[in-house]
């Protein structure tokens, strides 16, 4: 009976916080990648030919995410029937534009607002006994250029 | 020193290879930090401590990486990958690899 009203709990307090934290977090991320638009930010190897004289700088951003409990939970009733789970797919599309936005952030505070050959990383760094996904961690990496003239180390 | 992870370094050409360099380190976490985190699994959002670790980390990874281009005389290191493994319960491998140039 305690094991029923405790697991109640856990899943009320992942409900309500996870969703605040989420909608917060999005809001957040909305708001920065409208700021950071100037930016750019490509997957492609090599920069266009022809520019101005550049600097290469490597920039980073990385953030590992936790799941709350409730769609830990949710998660786990959806491997019984299989599918989509949506319950993920939303905590590593935040994790990856918070990682992409941090790299952006590095990559203007260098002063470039171009960044090549963006490499993305996922890995799940907390697995627990359970054996369930918890916290993930994105780095987002690439190769800033900037314009010799503005480089800020 | 110039870091990069493209093939090659705009404006600038490569006058030697002289190979691969690489750099790692071995974190684990505190428990200070594991009580946080599994409170956060509760709640969900960022574990900001672990954020730090890894980027702690990495910069090491990358330091150790470029010690060793030093000491090969090279002055860049191109095409840079990092990878991170669990290697037990706890404790993660932060990898940093990459070619070292001479550039002109």
């Amino acid at each position: 009976m305690y094991d029923l009203i405790v697991l109640i709990i856990l899943l009320a307090v992942g409900y309500i916080f996870g969703r605040i934290a989420e909608a917060r977090h999005y809001k957040s991320i909305l708001r920065r990648e409208q700021q950071y638009r100037n930016v750019v930010a490509v997957a492609s190897k090599i920069p266009p030919i022809g520019e101005q004289l550049e600097a290469s700088i490597l920039v980073s951003g990385s953030v590992v995410i936790s799941v709350d409990y409730f769609k830990r939970f949710l998660a786990g009733l959806r491997t019984l029937v299989g599918g989509r789970v949506v319950a993920y797919e939303s905590l590593l599309d935040r994790a990856r534009r918070e990682a992409l936005l941090r790299m952006k952030k590095e990559a203007s505070k260098v002063g470039a607002n171009k960044v090549f050959n963006i490499k993305l990383e996922t890995s799940s760094i907390s697995k627990n006994a359970r054996g369930g996904v918890g916290s993930i961690e994105v780095l987002a990496y690439g190769t800033a250029l900037a314009p010799v003239l503005q480089v800020r180390l | 020193m110039i870091i990069s992870n493209m093939e090659i370094i705009p404006g600038k050409r490569i006058k030697a290879h002289m190979g691969l360099v690489q750099g790692s380190t071995v974190r684990t976490k505190h428990v200070g930090r594991d009580i946080m985190a599994s409170l956060k699994n509760i709640f969900g959002g960022e574990l900001k401590g672990y954020t730090e670790l890894l980027q702690d980390a990495r910069e090491e990874a990358v330091r150790r990486m470029k010690e060793q281009a030093q000491a090969v005389g090279a002055n860049a290191v191109i095409n840079v990958r990092f990878s991170t493994s669990s290697v037990t319960q706890g404790a993660a491998e932060l990898f940093a690899y990459g070619t070292a140039v001479v550039l002109e």
